[in-house]
């Protein structure tokens, strides 16, 4: 699986993201951008605050649609499929998991933060539930810290825990690509290097999307980052070309060595 | 945007075909789950906009028993502008409203000369002077003299108030202007005490810190800084102080005397619009005349308190645009 | 404390900011004493006839004599029967402005709408029960009827504390629901509604007392002057019927019944402030306990 992502005759990319515009009123967040993603690579999206790197997370799962007056033009497909044309949505955002920058415990207990996604799609069997959750915990690398507390609340985790939680959350239905935005912002550095071994673990499974501002995180982990600027890619290729002397555009080496953002 | 906008809209019509199926494995809501939930947003989206039907109701209905007096008989000039108000009268039925209109003015008025120094004051107070656990008594206390019932206000008009203005003015009468204007003032005052206090809260406390610091007194920066500051909210506050004073029915009914009287002082006894219909629906057979009249006050106090609710929202709007 | 010597211009602010707290804290108490004095005052006139009889016996005598059981028990089934009413549709009305509606033009006249609502004077609102429910739809004077005149009338009071408590459940926890793929209804049902109990509930008692305590709506829809029951029996009316109102019969004994003994109405007004005050503070109480055990 994973020798996929560099075989030569390159299979369908998993994200596909052509032509992209977002509007919020009559605000341009994002101008017209294209990449792809394929299957099983990590992929960062750098670049300073306010470039709408978050913005381009909530339009690939659709819930821009909750922000008011915001609008979308050009075509996002996942797996060729054309999101927009998703008949339900819902499933479309369980296929992508989706880590917000902050950690959010819901004010429910550890084990139903987890358990909330798949009942909400129709899991009821507590047997199968509890066995997902430990999965899933486990894969958050959270197990242990507290399979002896599930039914605590959530929201009282300390702030590394609760960030690992919002990951076993978005694990929790199974999804084939795993969005984070910024997941290391409110968490210490060695919070951060563990939850970084569990993403190399991931990647295994799925295809991970990786929205940071540190370019050094973007480096350690990625095998090909975008960097986003203004709402526009200003480049897009393999970690070895972008993060080398010579990128393909100035301004991405000045970003990357920190004398310019 | 062109064609290929994508649309961005509500997702309830999604869900009748909600199939969710993770790749591995397949759950499945039960089909009649989500089938409920679409039915039940749209109880919500129902009662979201109950409170427009019910608004257009009350004046529909309202409107509708009082309709036949007010195209037909009613002369409107001579029923807002004439103070002979004999609805029952054998040999001459006449229906003028001035006196009672002046009635519910000079009560309101008298009201609000009460309530609004010592509302805003007592906002002033809880809001500049108090804090922790006498903020919060304070504010209880408030919250419970808000709750009282008007009827009980009433009461304490009848067995409080009127001996204790006869013996205090030397009045032949207790049940009067005075009496019903303090009753409705203690009753408007927690809400502009709240709204009051709102607003000042509003102020940004660097305003205050600027005036301290630039040498002004407590005095000054309440004058000077708090209440231009806050006066859009303290507008606000006594708007619909008025509203609740004008549309206040079971107080003023016990408390005023109700005798039909243009008073020349605060202790003459008057009678209001609102305790008109409450003392004469009673006897007023279904659909005669007087029945009708009193629907025809009833328009006219929806419609007064309208104009002032809005007017006090539309402040409040403003306050919070800013 | 201070370490300077007192200049006559600092003492001179000293005694201003003690006068404007005095002026202030006058104005204040003056707010004050009279819920205390009235609450005391009340309570001493109505001494002498409170006891449980009173609470459970019916007027009796051309309502000189007896106790207040009818008016207690109808008051009971208007305020039950009212809340089950408002309540549904305060709490799904608050759900569909906090939740689903979007910042448009239709949203403000909604809103408007439930300001006046709250602000429509209640005699108004019982000429639109009697103009609506008693004759248009033909219910005719009864439980019933009064208790939809009130149920209109509280209905604010329920969707602003509703709505509030919604809007006071974080964003982050509605966003963190959508993105693993949960409807909005689930979000609502599984985060928003548990986490907004507290002020629900609170608007849940406001409407109890304000409902309670309502004499004019009540009085053309279904409140009726005088009506014995069987002492004991709760389940004695029908919604149907007729029935007495603890608040209507506080302004019948002061008003419309002469020689009654001096106590009568001040009991009755008691048990009338007590219940309202009691269930206030009830309201207060829960706030406060729930404000403490916040689950995040």
């Amino acid at each position: 699986m994973v020798s996929g992502l560099v075989s030569a005759s390159a299979p369908p990319p998993k994200i596909e993201v052509s032509g992209l515009e977002l509007y919020y009123g009559k605000k341009r967040a994002i101008h017209g951008i294209s990449f792809e993603v394929k299957a099983h690579e990590i992929f960062a999206v750098i670049g300073p605050a306010q470039s709408g790197k978050s913005s381009l997370l909530r339009c690939l799962n659709r819930t821009i649609e909750f922000v008011p007056g915001a609008q979308i033009r050009g075509k996002i497909a996942v797996d060729g499929q054309d999101t927009a044309r998703v008949k339900n949505v819902f499933e479309l955002r369980r296929r992508i998991g989706m880590v917000a920058p902050l950690p959010v415990g819901l004010p429910l207990s550890i084990h139903d933060n987890v358990a909330f996604a798949p009942r909400a799609a129709g899991l009821r069997d507590p047997k199968k539930l509890e066995e997902l959750v430990e999965r899933c915990l486990r894969q958050a690398a959270l197990w242990d810290e507290v399979k002896d507390r599930l039914h605590s609340l959530g929201t009282k985790l300390s702030g590394g825990q609760q960030q690992r939680l919002t990951i076993a959350r978005a694990l929790s239905h199974r999804p084939e690509i795993l969005c984070l935005d910024e997941f290391s912002i409110a968490i210490d550095p060695v919070t951060t290097m563990r939850i970084e071994d569990v993403l190399k673990e991931l990647r295994r499974e799925m295809t991970i999307v990786l929205v940071t501002n540190l370019v050094q995180q973007a480096r350690r982990l990625a095998d090909r980052t975008l960097f986003l600027w203004n709402g526009e890619v200003v480049e897009c290729d393999r970690n070895d070309v972008i993060f080398s002397e010579k990128p393909g555009n100035r301004k991405t080496y000045e970003y990357v060595n920190g004398t310019f953002g | 945007m062109e064609e290929d906008a994508i649309k961005v809209s509500p997702t309830s019509t999604e869900l009748a075909e909600a199939t969710p199926s993770g790749p591995e494995p397949p759950w499945r809501r039960r089909p009649l789950e989500a089938y409920a939930e679409l039915a039940l947003e749209w109880l919500i989206r129902l009662c979201g906009v109950s409170a427009i039907l019910f608004v257009f109701g009350i004046f529909f209905f309202v409107f509708r028993e009082g309709a036949g007096m007010l195209f037909g008989k009613l002369d409107l000039l001579r029923f807002l502008f004439t103070k002979e108000w004999y609805p029952t009268s054998l040999s001459n039925v006449r229906y003028g409203v001035l006196a009672l209109i002046i009635g519910t003015g000079s009560v309101t008025v008298l009201a609000m000369a009460i309530a609004v120094p010592f509302g805003l004051g007592a906002a002033i107070f809880v809001s500049e002077f108090c804090s922790g656990r006498v903020k919060e008594t304070l504010k209880i206390v408030i919250e419970l003299l808000a709750a009282i019932p008007s009827v009980v206000w009433g009461f304490i008009g009848i067995s409080v108030m009127n001996p204790l203005i006869q013996e205090l003015f030397d009045a032949s009468i207790g049940l009067n202007v005075l009496n019903g204007a303090l009753l409705l003032a203690l009753m408007s005052v927690p809400i502009m005490v709240s709204i009051g206090e709102d607003a000042l809260k509003a102020v940004p406390d660097s305003h205050r810190e600027a005036a301290l610091a630039l040498g002004s007194t407590r005095w000054q920066t309440i004058y000077r800084v708090l209440l231009p500051s806050a006066k859009n909210g303290l507008l606000a506050a006594v708007l619909l102080g008025v509203g609740r004073a004008v549309g206040e029915t079971m107080a003023v009914l016990m408390a005023t005397g109700h005798s039909l009287n243009i008073p020349r002082s605060v202790l003459d006894p008057v009678r209001t619009l609102t305790a008109t219909i409450a003392a004469e629906l009673g006897e007023a057979s279904v659909g005669s005349d007087h029945y009708q009249v009193l629907f025809v006050i009833g328009i006219l106090l929806f419609t007064i308190t309208f104009f002032v609710n809005l007017a006090a929202d539309l402040v409040v709007k403003g306050i919070k645009k800013q | 404390m201070t370490t300077f010597a007192e200049t006559p211009f600092v003492r001179a602010r000293k005694r201003n900011e003690l006068f404007a707290k005095l002026v202030f804290g006058a104005m204040a108490a003056l707010l004050v004493t009279p819920l205390l004095s009235i609450v005391a005052y009340l309570v001493i006139q109505g001494a002498p006839l409170l006891s449980l009889d009173f609470l459970v016996s019916n007027p009796s005598n051309g309502m000189r004599a007896g106790g207040i059981w009818s008016a207690l028990l109808g008051t009971i089934y208007l305020v039950t029967l009212s809340l089950l009413i408002a309540a549904p549709i305060g709490v799904l009305a608050a759900v569909y402005l906090n939740e689903y509606a979007e910042d448009n033009w239709f949203t403000r006249v909604i809103n408007l709408a439930v300001v006046n609502l709250a602000g429509v004077p209640s005699i108004v609102h019982a000429l639109f029960g009697l103009g609506a429910f008693v004759l248009a739809a033909g219910i005719g004077r009864s439980v019933l009827a009064a208790s939809l005149t009130l149920s209109i009338m509280t209905l604010p009071v329920i969707i602003a504390s509703t709505k509030e408590a919604l809007s006071s459940v974080p964003r982050a926890f509605r966003e963190a629901c959508w993105n693993v793929g949960a409807t909005r209804w689930q979000t609502i049902r599984g985060i928003v509604l548990p986490n907004s109990v507290s002020g629900i509930l609170t608007g849940v008692i406001l409407q109890v007392s304000r409902s309670a305590g309502e004499t004019a709506p009540v009085m053309f829809t279904g409140a009726i002057f005088f009506r014995p029951i069987p002492e004991g029996d709760p389940f004695a009316y029908s919604i149907f019927d007729q029935c007495m109102a603890l608040s209507m019969h506080l302004f019948s004994v002061t008003t419309q019944v002469n020689g009654a003994p001096p106590a009568l109405p001040y009991a009755t007004a008691v048990v009338l402030l007590g219940t309202v005050l009691a269930v206030n503070a009830t309201a207060i109480g829960l706030r406060v306990y729930l404000r403490s055990r916040k689950k995040w």
